[in-house]
């Protein structure tokens, strides 16, 4: 690790006033910490954050306010968030384990880095650590990598599930800017594509804080779903995941919400597949239909054309369990 | 073609000479050097620490990369717990903070004043194991014993978490511990016995 200077804020205003090119915030430790182990994030100014912003949760009628220092662990395992976004917990239980769950915070898990395995190996070409030097996942091994979305530049897909069930449940991240000011950022537009600056992985300004994320009030907390599809059943990054949320009356789908995670540089939502579903019948046939229309958009690599087939079947399954999980 | 490595007695008074010289170099030049040194290199940095590990209270100085981990085995000699993979990927460094599990390979000891910190070594009472010490010797927990401290820490709070409700639940919320030897089953039944 290269040396840097420590300092512990003791609220957001002074923490801003921290920022710099050479500076680095630092929440739960989990993604950083090992990232500046390895030499890939070099700050020579590290902001904890933990007593700068808030990390509590508050849960009301127009819906739910989560400070981002909250842990995954905490925020999992709230009684409120179990009842009205069941969805959100089940998909952060999905992730990671119960140690990196307790230290993780909400805010660090937006800005989690890809788990390309070439990121992490300093002694090949990337994209995203060392722009300009090339994309060694194109030409080697793109079996974890993207299926949609993806650029010449950069193929790395977002490895957050928590993330997969905010884009679902249209959640919002509120940010604390360089200038003081305050913004809120839908959260499908948080994340970015690669485009020809992988090196971006979001839309957050430069030098800002994430304070906290919201989630509008909803229906989905009767029929819903997140699926995981990994290597081993637990501890594992998803190959393909999705997260899946209907509002039924009778058997008449009112509203539907599909995103997946595995598939691209941002947690993706399958728009038109959920377009699709809108006031059709809840029906094994239907479903099998919102899942061709939402593969249909992807192009596999070389290495990863069984996440057609994977991704078709997770859909199809994920809106099934929709009508018997619950 | 023969290459010859050796240095000719030349190049040896030469090159000596040359370091010799290099002593000479003004003040003013190596202060010059150190000025820009300290304008380019951020400097270690050392700050004072008070932490609480096993309820005793350690006033040390560390450098601000020290992770908890090295702190406990390095600056303090507690060796119990565990270096496996130091990336939060294995377990083995598992200690509670707060009464929580978390990894100490991932956590930088700087940010710990005010936390009370438990390692394996403050486990038992005395010469008393902690139940779930003695449930791992009695049901075969471990074999060659090096992942043990940390299953034993995530076992205790896997426990007072209240994650015991079936195997399947014990397995999937002891995920986060690989054990090279493949101990589960005798770590699954620890933590069963221990449950009920
Ligand atoms: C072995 C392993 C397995 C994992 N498996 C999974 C998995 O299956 N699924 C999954 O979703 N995740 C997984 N994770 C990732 C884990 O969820 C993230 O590392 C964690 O959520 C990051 O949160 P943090 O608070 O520790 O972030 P930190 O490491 O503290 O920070 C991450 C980044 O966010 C920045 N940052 C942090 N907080 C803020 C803030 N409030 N405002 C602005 N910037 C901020 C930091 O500067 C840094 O760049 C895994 C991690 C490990 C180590
Ligand atoms: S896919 Fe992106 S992160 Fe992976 S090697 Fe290519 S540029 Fe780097
Ligand atoms: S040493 Fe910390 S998780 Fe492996
Ligand atoms: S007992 Fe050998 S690694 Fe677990």
């Amino acid at each position: 690790m290269k040396p840097f200077e420590y300092h512990k804020p003791q609220n957001k205003k002074n923490a801003i006033e921290l920022a710099g090119k050479t500076t680095m915030y630092i929440s739960g430790g989990t993604n950083l910490v090992d990232l500046m182990k390895k030499h890939i994030h070099e700050p020579d100014k590290l902001v904890d954050l933990t007593e700068a912003i808030s990390s509590e949760i508050t849960v009301e009628k127009n819906g739910a306010r989560i400070g981002a220092m909250l842990s995954n662990t905490a925020l999992a395992e709230n009684e409120n968030i179990k009842t009205d976004y069941p969805l959100l917990s089940k998909a952060i239980l999905k992730g990671a384990s119960p140690q990196i769950r307790n230290m993780a915070s909400t805010g660090g898990n937006l800005l989690q880095r890809t788990r390309c395995p070439y990121f992490y190996d300093t002694t090949m070409p990337c994209n995203k650590r060392n722009p300009g030097s090339g994309c060694s996942a194109i030409k080697g091994f793109s079996r974890m990598s993207a299926v949609i979305g993806y650029s010449n530049h950069c193929v790395a897909v977002h490895p957050s599930d928590m993330c997969v069930a905010l884009v679902a449940l249209d959640a919002k991240v509120e940010i604390l800017n360089t200038t003081g000011e305050t913004e809120i950022i839908d959260f499908i537009n948080f994340h970015r594509l690669p485009g020809d600056t992988p090196q971006k992985d979001n839309n957050l300004p430069e030098g800002a804080i994430i304070t906290a994320i919201e989630i509008p009030r909803n229906s989905f907390n009767s029929n819903f779903e997140y699926l995981k599809i990994r290597d081993r059943e637990s501890y594992a990054f998803a190959l393909i995941s999705v997260a899946a949320a209907l509002v039924l009356s009778g058997n008449t789908i009112k509203d539907a919400r599909l995103a997946s995670g595995g598939v691209a540089h941002k947690p993706w939502r399958w728009s038109k597949a959920e377009s699709f579903l809108k006031n059709k019948e809840a029906t094994e046939e239907n479903f099998r239909q919102a899942a061709e229309i939402a593969v249909a958009d992807i192009t596999p690599l070389k290495d990863n054309k069984f996440k057609a087939p994977m991704l078709t079947g997770a859909i199809q399954q994920a809106l099934l369990n929709c009508l018997s999980n619950n | 073609m023969k290459i010859n490595h050796s240095y000719s007695r030349r190049f040896f008074i030469k090159s000596s000479s040359a370091f010799a010289a290099l002593a000479f170099i003004p003040l003013t030049v190596r202060s010059f050097f150190n000025e820009v040194k300290e304008k380019y290199f951020v400097k270690k940095q050392k700050i004072p620490l008070s932490v609480s590990i096993n309820k005793k209270e350690y006033q040390l100085e560390v450098d601000t990369r020290t992770t908890l981990l090295d702190l406990l085995r390095e600056n303090i000699g507690l060796t119990g717990t565990k270096k496996g993979c130091d990336h939060g990927q294995c377990g083995a460094c598992t200690v509670h903070i707060d009464g929580d599990r978390n990894l100490s390979c991932l956590t930088l000891a700087v940010m710990l004043p005010g936390r009370e910190i438990t390692t394996i070594e403050g486990l038992a009472d005395g010469d008393k194991l902690h139940p779930m010490q003695e449930a791992f010797i009695e049901n075969d927990g471990f074999q060659c014993g090096y992942c043990t401290p940390g299953q034993i820490m995530s076992a205790v709070a896997c426990v007072k978490e209240g994650h015991t409700g079936s195997v399947e639940e014990i397995k999937e919320y002891m995920s986060g511990n690989l054990c090279r030897c493949a101990a589960y089953n005798g770590i699954t039944k620890s933590i069963q016995q221990i449950a009920t």
